[in-house]
């Protein structure tokens, strides 16, 4: 079995999110708490400033939530620099215990997954779950300089500016995380690393089909289907493959990376990043629970787990998918 | 390491077919009439200074260069030659304004990592291969021509 | 001061269809701007070396010598040059013809680069 079924679902009681100035101009624009002028956030360099909107929303979210610094069990944090500096240099300034966690841009319901699991055994309560990105700092790593004239193909993602945390508890009011399922690497060859929706999209069939086989669930039990950034073109190649094994998910299915952005000049594939799903996730869809208006939703957060060296030697991109399904138990009685 | 094994050539074709192509005459034309529009303010101030100072042939050339190198660098510092490139594509990629973009943008960049391991040294990440290999190539034009003039 | 409009409608073609060729691989293949550059820098190299590319810088002044294949024939027309004076001429032939522009880009980069700081993109 790849699915854990939780004995004591933690609820997500409070959630937060910073957004960066292009996303804020999005259609989610009046769900984020707090919204970017300036995506250096009058820090020095970008990796400072995705730092600060890490910190920033870990903060919100404590006053949100009114705990205190030390009451805090965990912080479950990453992004996607180097030695996920930007969570390390944001946590630093919270005297809190913290695991850092990588998956790429599945990081976030890695961290759901992980946290659920201290909670579900009781070995911790107040654990915070927060995953950031940001577009210039993701771009200097894995790409070209910003100022230089290059051309982004017509593939190309563009990464998130920004973070979502939110707070798991052992009890109190909110959705809870009632099921989660464990990813395989699934890795069929796309070596474009500009076609990370092509080469997530398996990883994320492949995890929502063992979810479903485990489970015996079918996609009508789910009023969403939410994964985390395929883009327009791995949620068609998602779509693809799962007409493929006999399930039709076009009807509840939506794409946070669709959604963050104005997607007008249909030039780009739609938003990517670690920050892509917990943004979204804690904003818009938090805010749908909160008002009773989804009961029951999967939240799929896929990984493309390349680097810039495994790229220019060849290597295809091996990619993840984490599922986490969350309830609105309440709603259900 | 074998990598065979999970391989899925299916699914590699199948995402080549459906994948989302250039819209391509849209961006020739636009490569062409930027890149011949750069090439033709090489040319005006080829002739400005043919004229006015009037320099010889043998320099001109390397005069013209210079002053474009010194435009590609300040629409780079402005942040304009990205837009630029942006529309563009290869119009904006292949004159030697371009050079000079993916000079200065990589030390412009990287400065935040200091002066000598930030700017200095990643000044040359995407123009190095350029020096590398005309260098290299030169030196080996070089040589054939001694042993044709030489040695023949 | 006469200027020759003819002679621009030659820079203008010229250079755009070198530009447009190279848009040609970017389309085509996936062959990204660095690799774009270094291909035509050695098509330059190759055909100064043989002495094709000089008939087209006369032909379109600029439109030759702009683009980055025109400062490939710049370094195999410096070593040819060079070749016939000496072995050391041969071996720095290439370089003392094309360093205005290596020196320019060092000292032009340098200098803006201290003068200005990365922004990010909004689109």
């Amino acid at each position: 079995m790849q699915t854990v079924i939780f004995k004591n679902p933690p609820v997500i009681t409070f959630s937060s999110s910073v957004a960066g100035p292009k996303e804020s101009e999005g259609e989610l624009s009046h769900f984020f708490d707090y919204k970017l002028k300036d995506d250096m956030y009058g820090e020095k360099t970008f990796e400072k400033a995705e730092a600060k909107i890490m910190y920033s929303a870990i903060d919100i979210l404590l006053s949100k939530s009114k705990i205190k610094e030390d009451k805090i069990g965990l912080i479950l944090a990453g992004d996607l620099l180097n030695q996920i500096i930007s969570s390390t240099f944001a946590v630093r300034n919270f005297n809190c215990p913290y695991l850092g966690i990588y998956n790429a841009c599945s990081t976030f319901t890695e961290a759901l997954l992980v946290g659920s699991l201290f909670i579900d055994r009781r070995y911790k309560d107040n654990i915070i779950c927060a995953t950031s990105s940001h577009f210039s700092s993701a771009e200097r790593q894995y790409r070209y300089p910003l100022e230089l004239g290059s051309v982004r193909p017509p593939l190309s993602q563009w990464t998130v500016t920004g973070a979502g945390a939110c707070m798991l508890n052992v009890k109190g009011e909110g959705p809870k995380i009632t099921m989660s399922t464990v990813g395989k690497i699934v890795d069929f060859g796309v070596k474009d690393a500009n076609n990370m929706g092509g080469a997530m999209a398996p990883a994320c069939a492949d995890t929502l089909l063992t979810f479903f086989k485990e489970t015996k669930l079918e996609v009508d039990d789910f009023d969403l289907i939410i994964t985390g950034d395929l883009g327009v073109f791995g949620t068609r190649v998602f779509k693809d493959l799962m007409w493929e094994k006999g399930y039709d998910v076009s009807g509840n299915h939506v794409d946070c990376g669709e959604l963050v952005f104005n997607i007008n000049e249909k030039e780009y594939q739609g938003g990517s990043g670690a920050g892509c799903s917990s943004l979204v996730f804690c904003s818009f869809f938090m805010e749908l629970f909160k008002k009773k208006k989804l009961n029951r939703v999967i939240l799929i957060a896929t990984g493309a787990l390349l680097s810039s060296l495994s790229a220019l030697q060849g290597e295809s991109i091996p990619s993840i998918a984490h599922l986490v399904c969350i309830e609105n138990m309440e709603g259900k009685k | 390491m074998e990598n065979s094994k999970f391989i899925n050539d299916n699914f590699i074709n199948y995402v080549s077919k459906v994948s989302p192509r250039t819209n391509e005459v849209r961006t020739l034309f636009r490569a062409f009439w930027v890149g011949g529009l750069i090439c033709c303010l090489g040319q005006s101030f080829r002739m400005l200074f043919e004229n006015v100072f009037s320099l010889s042939d043998d320099v001109l050339a390397a005069y013209v260069s210079m002053v474009m190198i010194f435009l590609g660098g300040l629409l780079t510092a402005f942040g304009v030659y990205d837009r630029i490139g942006k529309y563009a594509g290869a119009g904006s990629i292949v004159p030697i304004t371009g050079f000079a973009n993916s000079v200065v943008s990589p030390a412009i960049e990287f400065k935040t990592e200091g002066y000598i391991y930030g700017l200095a040294s990643k000044m040359f990440v995407i123009a190095g291969p350029i020096i590398v290999f005309g260098i290299s190539s030169s030196v080996l034009v070089g040589l054939i021509y001694y042993f044709i003039y030489n040695v023949l | 001061m006469i200027i020759d409009y003819f002679m621009f409608l030659k820079v203008f073609i010229v250079g755009g269809l070198i530009c447009t060729l190279a848009q040609v691989l970017i389309n085509y293949t996936k062959i990204t701007s660095g690799k774009i550059l270094v291909i035509f820098l050695l098509l330059g190299v190759f055909f100064g070396a043989i002495g094709l590319y000089e008939p087209l810088v006369k032909f379109a002044g600029a439109g030759a010598t702009i683009p980055i294949s025109g400062f490939g024939f710049l370094l195999a027309d410096g070593a040819r040059k060079g070749a016939k004076e000496s072995l050391f001429g041969a071996l720095t032939g290439g370089i003392k013809s094309a360093g205005i522009g290596i020196t320019a880009a060092i000292v032009f980069g340098f200098i803006f680069a201290l003068l200005s700081k990365a922004r990010s993109k909004r689109n």
